[in-house]
């Protein structure tokens, strides 16, 4: 259960994809949701496909790291496609009482949960690419031009950076409060629900005091080396854009163009 | 009651690619009412060895007998194996989470379905046993005391289960002299007054070549060495290479040694090394 989450998961390389600034990923990411979310008709879905199997192909991540991203949201997909297989009003193709299956909800079903699985993709493809440190350092400098009207650019990668850092610490740190509570007698895994919700205070309340406790230790830390926030602030590794990068942009925004004249046809 | 643990390995996170021996091939019988010191550095497999005793961790290979249970066959019901296995963690008193002393000891207890009088009467002792005054602490927060009464209170939650078998994993990490002396003293006290078996899993030496009465060394996820701890001690040089320091006292009479004097090298605590030299240094006197 606690293996299965990714979020954060990079996976170090070389690759085309893993040279790319992030700030050029992070466009290209939310470029191709918009263009993700203006395809209509099977000639859109099979280029988003295409699209999505290339960057895969690029990036040179194993396929299975991103079916393991897949994993979580599996409930929400099935539920979609679900919804849409009984619900689409059309041609009728199979009956049972009220529950009906039209060939319309058959497609329909299928692009939608081609859309979530090719959005959860390239969105797995952009974290595993791209170590947290310049993910957030991706997005301070995109959002540095909303400072003027009060978007707190480098305290919100900081905090993020800082979560991020984190997830392995407190999972740990949950395995460990479990143990000894374990020791103690504690069953964390049979009963019913409402029994095992109250079983939970012995790990949570520790926990929480941990987390507490880390945050003001980390505090400390960062004060005793002078940190002050965002202003003044130089750093170690500044971003570029290379050729590269304008190139990947230009090619998502014509992208982006295709995607909308495909709803023509 | 004796612990028997038989060919036992672990793998942490078999089939990924983190997958990493911790144990190979243990073997090991711990006797009723023994004092072992567990040592060994960071990463030798000492706190995995551990927590195989009480079955928090289950074996890849092999098995552990606690008595006449057994951890495998017993997979779905390790409470028995739990009671009378008591285990305390690193730096217990993180997971202290009632609002009263009284609740969070009676903790353990309460999950062995006990009756209230006998509840009450485990917390008493319990806290007695770490000394700490049953009516003053009762009814306090245990978020409120100090770090050594937290971890006092939290020991009281593992003695509350009045295991037969005690295993305390670097119980004195982070306190001051004073309070890990103490510590100690109550520990070996239960030892003797009880005649409960200790495991205790130290990086001091000194604490290890004074309590114990068999030491045991991990390296590498086996065993290296066991035995008293005059033999072990004695071994510098083998201690040494395993990354382990001894006793500064061993230290001192290895140096002693090497310089050509002849003194007993099995030396132990500060007091032995004190009549060693000064019946050296009277023995040079008369020659």
């Amino acid at each position: 259960m606690l293996k299965d989450i990714t979020i954060g998961q990079y996976i170090p390389g070389n690759s085309i994809v893993h040279r790319l600034d992030p700030r050029t990923k992070i466009t290209v990411a939310m470029i191709f949701m918009i263009a993700l979310f203006t395809v209509n008709n099977a000639v859109g879905y099979i280029s988003m496909g295409v699209f999505t199997a290339l960057a895969i192909f690029l990036s040179q991540i194993p396929f299975h790291y991103l079916l393991r991203g897949l994993r979580p949201i599996l409930i929400i997909i099935i539920f979609t496609v679900t919804l849409h297989l009984f619900l689409t009003p059309g041609t009728e193709i199979w009956r049972w009482g009220v529950l009906k299956i039209t060939w319309e909800g058959v497609i329909q079903g299928f692009f939608m949960g081609m859309r979530l699985v090719f959005l959860i993709f390239i969105t797995s493809l952009l974290t595993l690419t791209t170590s947290p440190i310049s993910l957030t350092d991706g997005m301070e400098y995109m959002l540095a031009p909303g400072k003027r009207i009060g978007i707190p650019a480098h305290e919100l990668a900081m905090m993020m950076s800082i979560a991020l850092r984190f997830i392995p610490t407190l999972l740990e740190e949950t395995e460990k409060i479990m143990k000894a509570q374990m020791a103690r007698g504690a069953d964390f895994e049979s009963g019913n629900l409402l029994r095992r919700a109250k079983n939970m205070i012995p790990l949570l309340v520790p926990l929480f005091v941990s987390a507490f406790r880390r945050a003001d230790d980390l505090a400390m830390a960062m004060e005793a080396r002078c940190y002050r926030g965002g202003t003044g602030r130089t750093r170690m590794k500044e971003l570029h854009l290379y050729t590269r990068d304008y190139l990947a942009m230009s090619f998502l925004i014509l992208f982006a163009i295709y995607a909308i004249f495909t709803r023509m046809l | 009651m004796r612990i028997i643990v038989e060919n036992v390995a672990y793998t942490y996170k078999a089939g990924s690619p983190f997958e990493a021996q911790a144990l190979k091939d243990i073997n090991l019988t711990i006797e009723p009412g023994e004092f072992v010191g567990l040592i060994g550095h960071t990463g030798s497999g000492k706190s995995t060895l551990v927590q195989h005793l009480n079955g928090l961790l289950l074996p890849t290979e092999g098995n552990v007998y606690v008595g006449d249970l057994d951890v495998v066959s017993n997979k779905g019901n390790l409470r028995q194996i739990r009671q009378r296995v008591g285990l305390v963690f690193q730096y217990p008193e993180h997971q202290l989470f009632e609002e009263t002393v009284f609740n969070d000891v009676a903790f353990g207890p309460k999950n062995l379905g006990l009756e209230p009088g006998e509840i009450e009467r485990r917390v008493k002792r319990a806290l007695e046993m770490v000394r700490l005054d049953y009516e003053t602490i009762k009814d306090r927060s245990p978020f409120a005391l100090s770090g050594g009464q937290m971890r006092r209170v939290a020991i009281a939650g593992v003695l509350a289960m009045e295991p037969q078998i005690l295993i305390l994993d670097e119980p004195t990490a982070g306190l001051d002299p004073t309070g890990r002396d103490e510590i100690l003293e109550e520990i070996a006290k239960m030892h003797s007054t009880l005649g409960i078996t200790v495991v205790l899993v130290s990086h001091n030496m000194e604490d290890v070549a004074r309590y114990a009465n068999r030491v045991i060394v991990m390296d590498q996820g086996q065993i290296a060495m066991d035995g008293s701890p005059r033999e072990i001690f004695s071994q510098v040089d083998q201690l040494q290479s395993l990354g382990l320091g001894v006793p500064m006292v061993g230290v001192l009479m290895a140096k002693l040694n090497s310089l050509g004097h002849n003194l007993r090298g099995d030396i132990l605590t500060v007091e032995e090394a004190s009549n060693e030299i000064l019946m050296w240094l009277r023995g040079k006197k008369d020659a």
